[in-house]
């Protein structure tokens, strides 16, 4: 169906190939999951598909690449339409009309599709995808995994032979996914079309796909069986990882056939110390919160103390932050209803719930720049909502969902050097504390052009500059690979060792697990849960980490799991 | 034989009065029409009938749609147009011979300035002068603005000749983008704030219009891009004699229509420029729209049906405007009321019936979908009742045909 024939990508300016002498075939009905870093080229495979690149893109493609016998070379993408349907990443920014039936349509009018057959298929497709009834809605009012199936139906309803999807589930909330990943699938298996997803959270879709697609990062790429591909892959999902520790083989692909073999494993791990003894004393204590600042699963830094002047305060209170009756809303719509929350310094919070459950707007209220209507906050004896800007980012940070709007100056160092002012700091206090978070990021470079994960970095450096005693960030993951996220999580393990409250609105369970120590659920402007993580997300059916599916709550992590057994074998050793 | 025959026409009937969004078309047309009788005419009583018409249809016929709730703001408008009119002739003088009503101190002028004088005697001619002219570009505009509360802006532009197709979607893409910038704009300067920023001064504009260019900017490329994958662009192979006949005839007869258009509404022009320069031009385009419209491959879904109720609707509009327009080059007495000697307006009963006819869409035209909130209210009265569709005809009674073209 796809044929890439030694295939090789230049952009205009680019030091090496994106993609180098690619070999690769991808069958008919089969459902493809394109895996790598930020920047190993996913997006230019995928773009090759429909001819995007290179004549969207510009750049220098060499070699051919041919989809249901046709060559790109002599089709641009809008002359491969009814093959190849592209759905990228953010659906809202691809969508040309108002409403869903209109944007169902608007392929459908390119290809002068009779218009009987049209509103037949338009009607087939909202069945098929479930959004039968969304069908006269504006498309800015739906939530994520709603726009996300009207952009797949968008590109379905012209009967494309294959599909591509760029990054489909990253930006929902685990229900969402599922819904979205239900659709890819039926498909995948009613329609017999190809399927072509890339995705970051490759534990979401490896169990489903029938083809792994690795792109190790220096332009080459690696095709074959998921099981056999991702035994030697560097990025692998929490369950591979299992099984990697535990030497299955073959290597688990879903929770389901790990849970399987995990008998011996979950015996062997009932005679370990479970990890949750380090939190039980604590969360027996106290009715928030855990202290321990350095979540296990946070691959372990050093942590330095010296470099950075450390927030905590004087006062000795054992509250960073006190919040109680916070009240937001707009208009009839109440997004937070009578919250109460206390943050402690030293700690890593994890927010979570489904889109539209008021996370952000807490963070917001709490800030102090957002709106609220009643309620009170309380840092180091002040309400930021009453103080001016500049003093309440002394109290609270906030890197807001996309941090780039903070960031308007042409060079990182322009940035560093406008942060400093802007917070009364010594020259050089940010770009120390960038050196710190992220080093080895060239000053010289304009923001746009650093990767997410150097972008976010950036923006918390640029936030922290101001010293705040309670950080939040908001969906920091979105668009991270496996190893920024890690490196977040070791960031964030810093920032709470140094004394601060950390927050973090997030959907993504598995970073919560290996990052977050006490875990809030928000369900519609409601705290409906409260504790540490463990329990929490443990036990939860939507939340539950992947580990955790398999082995049963205490165990978050494959490096629980890890060092639990280590302390086995130590101890059968004397 | 004659019971079937009723009862079809009753059915008939109640098809007709289906509930549904009309052809945006038709709404033009007939707003147009009445527009053109307004120009026509500077008889306050003839315009202020011409207002009372356009309200009642408009209020007899709109959904609950944003553009349907601007009508206000063009109301308010004309109510702007009369008041400003009147300030004028108040305030520059104007005709000095006539009915004093009161004298204002005038202001002396250089020599140099002859012909304007500010304040002074105030005459009742001038004044009424005034608000006859105010009055008629009132009742214009207010025309358009019923056009614009009764039809859906955006559908219009989707029934444009497939010719105009690319500047229609141009439009379309770029009125999207207004609430996009408005939206990106709250949140960077939230954002803003996040940085301590004070919000004042031109560092704190290049701080917002940065980052709101880059992500329109960001945005407008990926939309492309998501165009030209959804097939965006495909035409047929042209030649480019064919193109270049399309456009000229295309260009020309639009230029033709304008002109024509103003020498049909201004009176002191020429005839020739008038109704034959009209005709002319619209066949040049429509020959035009034809040409460019085979070269394209295309299809609408759901295109707005043009059906009886539409020609009822275009029809009553466009026939007030021509009897008028008629009324107008025969006898002009009634329609243009003399100032001197100063006297009461006359209008004689013909002119009002005329007028009126552009009422029936009032009673004629196929009632507009169910809001959303009456969808809501009715879907509640039936499972409550349990009983559904007894009151064949009423608006409430086909929640189901109201899902399209909102």
């Amino acid at each position: 169906m796809i044929r890439f024939e030694n295939v090789t990508v230049t952009y205009a300016g680019a030091a090496r190939p994106a993609l180098r002498e690619v070999d690769l075939v991808l069958p008919e009905g089969e459902l493809v999951l394109v895996v790598g870093r930020t920047g190993a080229g996913k997006s230019t495979l995928l773009r090759a598909i429909n001819g995007l690149v290179p004549h969207f893109t510009g750049g220098h493609l060499d070699g051919r690449v041919t989809v249901n016998g046709l060559d790109t070379r002599d089709h641009p993408p809008r002359d491969l339409a009814h093959v190849v349907g592209m759905v990228g990443q953010d659906p809202l920014a691809g969508f040309v009309t108002d409403t869903v039936e209109e944007e169902l349509a608007y392929g459908m009018e390119q290809l002068a599709v009779p218009p009987q057959v049209m509103r037949k298929r338009v009607e087939e497709t909202l069945d098929l995808l479930g959004i039968a009834e969304l069908r006269a809605r504006p498309l800015r009012t739906l939530s994520g995994g709603q726009q996300q199936r009207v952009a797949i139906g968008s590109v379905l309803t012209m009967g494309p032979r294959v599909i591509v999807l760029d990054e489909p589930t990253s930006a929902l909330d685990p229900t969402a996914a599922e819904d979205a990943l239900a659709a890819i699938t039926r498909l995948v298996h009613d329609l017999g079309v190809t399927v072509v997803v890339a995705e970051h959270r490759m534990e979401r879709v490896v169990q489903y796909a029938d083809r792994l697609v690795l792109l190790p990062g220096d332009g080459v790429v690696v095709s074959g069986d998921p099981a056999t591909v991702l035994a030697h892959s560097l990025v692998v999902p929490p369950v591979v990882e299992l099984g990697r520790e535990a030497g299955w083989s073959p290597l688990p692909l879903s929770v389901r056939d790990a849970r399987r073999r995990a008998t011996a494993l979950r015996a062997e791990l009932a005679l370990a110390t479970p990890p949750s003894a380090s939190y039980g004393e604590i969360s027996g204590d106290r009715a928030h919160g855990v202290a321990t600042p350095t979540p296990h699963g946070a691959p372990g830094a050093p942590i330095s103390r010296n470099t950075v002047r450390s927030v905590a305060t004087s006062s000795g209170s054992s509250v960073a932050l006190a919040a109680s009756k916070v009240v937001v809303r707009y208009g009839d719509v109440i997004a937070v209803r009578g919250v109460d929350l206390t943050l402690e310094p030293g700690t890593v919070t994890a927010l979570m719930g489904r889109n539209g459950s008021g996370k952000s707007s807490l963070l917001w209220a709490l800030q102090g720049s957002g709106p609220r209507q009643s309620g009170s906050v309380t840092v180091r004896g002040q309400d930021p909502g009453r103080l001016p800007a500049r003093e309440a980012r002394a109290l609270v940070g906030l890197v807001p969902q996309s941090a780039a709007d903070l960031l308007y100056l042409e060079t990182v160092e322009a940035e560093c050097a406008a942060a400093d002012t802007e917070s009364g700091s010594s020259a050089g206090t940010c770009r120390a504390l960038l050196d710190r978070i992220a080093p080895g990021i060239d000053g010289t470079r304009h923001p746009r052009d650093l990767s997410e994960g150097q972008r976010l970095s950036l923006v918390l450096a640029v936030q922290l500059v101001a010293a705040p005693e309670v950080l939040m960030l908001d969906e920091p993951t979105r668009g991270l690979d496996y190893r920024a996220k890690e490196e977040l999580a070791r960031i964030v393990a810093e920032l709470a060792a140094e004394g601060r409250a950390v927050v973090i609105a997030t959907h993504d369970v598995e970073f919560v697990a290996g990052a977050a120590g006490r875990v809030v659920v928000m369900a519609e402007g409601e705290i409906v849960a409260d504790g540490p993580s463990a329990e929490v997300i443990g036990a939860s059916p939507m939340f539950a980490p992947q580990v955790a599916k398999v082995l049963g709550p205490p165990w978050l992590t494959v490096a629980q799991v890890r060092a639990a057994r280590g302390g086995i074998l130590q101890e059968s050793r004397p | 034989m004659t019971a079937p025959a009723r009862s079809s026409l009753a059915d008939r009937w109640h098809a007709y009065l289906l509930p549904r969004s009309l052809h945006p078309g038709a709404w033009w047309l007939w707003a147009l029409g009445l527009a053109v009788a307004a120009s026509r005419t500077t008889n306050p009583w003839l315009l202020g009938l011409i207002l009372a018409v356009v309200c009642t249809v408009v209020y007899a016929r709109r959904g609950d749609a944003p553009w349907a709730l601007a009508f206000r703001l063009y109301v308010v408008v004309g109510v702007l147009v009369v008041v400003l009119r009147i300030a004028f002739r108040i305030v520059f003088g104007g005709g000095a011979v006539g009915h004093v009503l009161f004298t204002l101190p005038e202001i002396p002028l250089p020599d140099f300035v002859t012909g304007i004088r500010l304040f002074g005697p105030v005459t009742a001619e001038s004044l009424l002068i005034g608000f006859y002219d105010g009055l008629r570009l009132a009742t214009m505009i207010i025309c358009i603005g019923a056009a614009n509360a009764l039809a859906n802006p955006k559908r219009l532009l989707k029934s444009v000749p497939s010719a105009l197709y690319d500047v229609g979607s141009a439009v379309v893409v770029a009125l999207s983008v207004f609430p996009q910038l408005a939206e990106s704009v709250g949140r960077v300067r939230r954002a803003r704030r996040l940085r301590g920023a004070t919000g004042k001064g031109l560092g704190a504009l290049r701080g917002i219009v940065v980052p709101v260019l880059e992500d329109a900017l960001d945005r407008s490329l990926l939309l492309a891009s998501a165009m030209d994958s959804r097939g965006y662009g495909r035409t047929a192979q042209v030649t480019r004699g064919a193109r270049l006949l399309a456009g000229t005839c295309t260009i020309l007869g639009l230029v033709g229509v304008c002109v024509g258009v103003y020498g049909m509404l201004d009176g002191t022009t020429p005839r020739y420029l008038g109704l034959p320069l009209l005709v002319a031009g619209l066949l040049a385009a429509v020959a035009g729209f034809v040409v460019t419209g085979r070269q394209v491959r295309r299809t609408h879904y759901r295109p707005d049906p043009w059906l009886l109720g539409e020609t009822v609707v275009a029809c009553s509009g466009v026939l007030v405007g021509a009897l008028l327009y008629l009324a107008s080059t025969v006898d002009g007495a009634d329609l243009n009321p003399a100032l001197s000697p100063l006297h009461w307006p006359e209008v004689s009963l013909p002119l009002l019936a005329t007028v009126l006819i552009g009422a029936l869409p009032a009673v004629l035209a196929p009632p507009t979908p169910l809001t959303a909130e009456e969808i809501r209210s009715a879907g509640a009265r039936h499972t409550r009742s349990g009983s559904a569709g007894t009151t064949t005809g009423s608006r409430h009674e086909t929640p189901a045909t109201v899902e399209v073209g909102r």
